[in-house]
């Protein structure tokens, strides 16, 4: 509230102003917010904050777009050698001054491609933060790596919430030996070392992005469907069920239109746990050498590069730990204030 | 108490056949078969005779009984874990427990270190933020240690190689195994000091997690309890402020943080797979790593069924320790 507004009473305001009226004040949760945005719109606009190809490209009366129409070269010279400063002119049927203008993205690298002259190269003017050893620059890499971060971790929560949701809502809904066997199915997820499994499970598959989703995400329900079980049984009681079962309402309804939206508090704090958990994840097994395959880039690969070169290339190790270490810090930092906004007995 | 204590150990059972039978259908669906592996590791599998290549491929799929259908191979490995025998590894025909029993030392006395540790550290931690909540000290450690709690174990791991381990920075620890060569034939105290000294890094890589969430968690426990009455009519009858917060206060908030403790069970176990195979630690988790990489079906299931059981043991423990502690509490 400013302070010129009225401390007026207007308190009648919905669960949801409430709920971000109790995050704002926590300023790091705020903070936290800012970060992940900020992940967010790197990943999206990376092919645009990082690419070998210029945004805009004009030469000869002609404007042309390359990082959108994917366009490789212009006449016979690559985009890397005309950023180097290879003139049309040395070329035949090019003229002699510089006629073109060319818009670079701010890293004008593409995260796969390699120049063996400059690999291993410590962060300087034309790599921010250095590169590895096939010469790729790391912030590129880094860039179009928080692709990979990011939708491993909303995709396995994404499994994740579908299978908790449901199997908690039917335990918590029917009771009884449903709830029984889905109880006991959680007990043997909670229960199983799941690291080691998931592992063990992405060691025997083909590298592939979606295998480490998919396991992921199987893996991961346990929280969520334990979660919509408690408040399912908790909901179940009250009267407004009894009331829209008495006027004839289906399960499904039940389950959807009335339990489900009021049940959604616990779900979604776990769920950005989970999108922390899940990244930390993707992280580890790429640094053990299970994540994407390459060339793809991804911040536990780039770590685990650096493992060869530790004695000395210190930006290999520095820059992609840095951003696990952020955004996971940013999505249990928004955790954390949504849990503590959400919880009722902390409104007034 | 004897009702309920028979009880949860018949529960055990179901829930212990459904991970192995889990397991089991997951290692065993998976594409790659161990007997080929094998046969690639043995060097005889050179292309130019596929003909006795097939007739080894199929001897040691007979040997491992890998020909019999999934849930005949299934119900004959519970048979033979019922008498405790987890068979022999397929990579050299060890008994898997010999395996085990080599590894598991290592790895309790990194994971024995580490817990002492963070105990040690932790709850003087969480009990000062908690009764100078607000202060400068308290506002300190609280972002500290969920800064530690965030930061990724590998990431750690790898920067105190880089800073201490050698190479551009300082080289104050070794970095690889757990002895220098030769120490076997040291004296004790020469080889303790070795032996010690080559723990430091990957007991901190394992203990500041720990740390950050049992510091956090007594914090939180502490700040519950320091509300309560009875601690208001402590101070009120004129206590002095240590006997109110070590004997009426922390006693109570002492309950989670005991029995957290029976949680520990199975990573005292199983170790961890990346600190160890990062500091090339010869230890349970390098043991699993190891066998996922060769496919021993033997060693992945007996680290996963024992992993299993102490989970379950410490779910169990950690419940009993709260009816002990606690006499409020009824177990039904």
């Amino acid at each position: 509230m400013r302070p010129g507004d009225r401390p007026a009473m207007k308190l009648p305001r919905s669960y949801r102003q409430m709920v971000w009226h109790h995050f704002k004040k926590k300023r790091l949760s705020v903070w936290g917010l800012r970060v992940t945005l900020l992940l967010f719109a790197v990943a999206l606009f990376a092919p645009l904050l990082a690419n070998d190809r210029p945004i805009v490209f004009y030469r000869e009366g002609r404007w042309s777009w390359p990082v959108f129409s994917g366009q490789d070269k212009v006449g016979s010279l690559t985009w890397k050698e005309i950023r180097k400063g290879a003139d049309f002119g040395t070329h035949p049927g090019g003229s002699f001054e510089k006629n073109w203008v060319a818009v670079w993205p701010p890293v004008p690298y593409s995260p796969t491609e390699y120049d063996l002259v400059e690999s291993l190269a410590p962060p300087g003017r034309d790599h921010w933060f250095g590169t590895d050893d096939s010469g790729r620059d790391v912030l590129s890499r880094m860039i179009h790596g928080a692709r990979i971060s990011l939708s491993v971790g909303f995709v396995a929560v994404g499994i994740a919430l579908v299978i908790g949701i449901f199997l908690g809502a039917l335990a918590g809904y029917f009771g009884g030996w449903t709830d029984h066997l889905i109880s006991r199915m959680i007990e043997i997820l909670l229960t199983i070392p799941t690291f080691f499994l998931i592992i063990a499970i992405i060691a025997f598959l083909p590298p592939s992005i979606y295998n480490i989703m998919i396991v992921i995400g199987l893996t991961g329900w346990s929280g969520v469907a334990r979660f919509v079980r408690a408040e399912f049984l908790k909901i179940k009681q009250l009267d407004f069920i009894q009331a829209s079962r008495s006027l004839g309402a289906s399960h499904l309804r039940i389950i959807f239109v009335h339990m489900l939206p009021n049940s959604m508090a616990p779900v979604l704090v776990s769920a950005v746990f989970g999108i922390a958990g899940a990244i930390l994840t993707e992280s580890s097994l790429s640094f053990l050498g299970f994540g994407v395959p390459p060339p793809t880039p991804s911040w536990g690969d780039i770590l685990s590069q650096s493992r060869d070169y530790i004695e000395f290339a210190w930006w290999l190790t520095v820059f992609p730990g840095l951003a696990i270490f952020l955004s996971i810090t940013a999505y249990n930092l928004v955790g954390e204030g949504l849990r503590d906004a959400m919880d009722p007995k902390l409104f007034r | 108490m004897q009702g309920y204590l028979l009880r949860r150990l018949i529960q055990i059972i179901p829930t212990l056949l459904g991970i192995t039978f889990i397991t089991f259908l997951i290692i065993q669906l998976a594409p790659g078969n161990p007997a080929l592996l094998k046969l690639e590791m043995t060097g005889q599998g050179q292309m130019s005779d596929s003909a006795v290549s097939q007739q080894i491929i199929e001897q040691t799929r007979q040997l491992y009984g890998l020909d019999k259908p999934l849930p005949v191979q299934y119900l004959l490995w519970v048979k033979r874990v019922f008498t405790l025998d987890f068979g022999t590894s397929y990579k050299d025909h060890r008994d898997v427990w010999d395996k085990i029993l080599e590894r598991l030392p290592v790895t309790l006395q990194l994971n024995l270190a580490s817990i002492f540790l963070v105990y040690l550290i932790a709850i003087p931690c969480g009990v000062y933020s908690a009764t100078h909540a607000g202060s400068l000290t308290d506002r300190f450690l609280t972002l500290l240690f969920f800064l530690l709690y965030s930061l990724p174990g590998f990431w750690v791991a790898v920067l105190l190689i880089m800073l201490l381990g050698g190479g551009d920075f300082w080289d104050w620890f070794p970095v690889y195994g757990i002895s220098s060569i030769g120490a076997e034939s040291w004296s004790f105290s020469r080889w303790l000091q070795d032996r010690l000294w080559h723990l430091v890094l990957p007991v901190v890589c394992q203990t500041y997690g720990g740390l950050a969430y049992l510091s956090r968690l007594t914090r939180a426990e502490m700040l519950e309890v320091i509300r309560e009455d009875y601690v208001r009519t402590a101070r009120a009858k004129g206590l002095r402020e240590r006997v109110v917060i070590f004997k009426h206060a922390f006693r109570n908030a002492l309950l989670p943080i005991v029995t957290l403790l029976a949680f520990l069970l199975p990573s005292m176990f199983g170790g961890s797979v990346i600190i160890e195979s990062i500091f090339s630690i010869p230890g349970m988790g390098q043991l699993g790593f190891e066998a996922v990489l060769s496919r021993d079906y033997p060693v992945i299931m007996a680290i996963t069924t024992i992993s299993a059981l102490l989970t379950l043991a410490g779910l169990l423990i950690s419940d009993l320790l709260y009816a002990v502690m606690d006499p409020r509490i009824k177990l039904e």
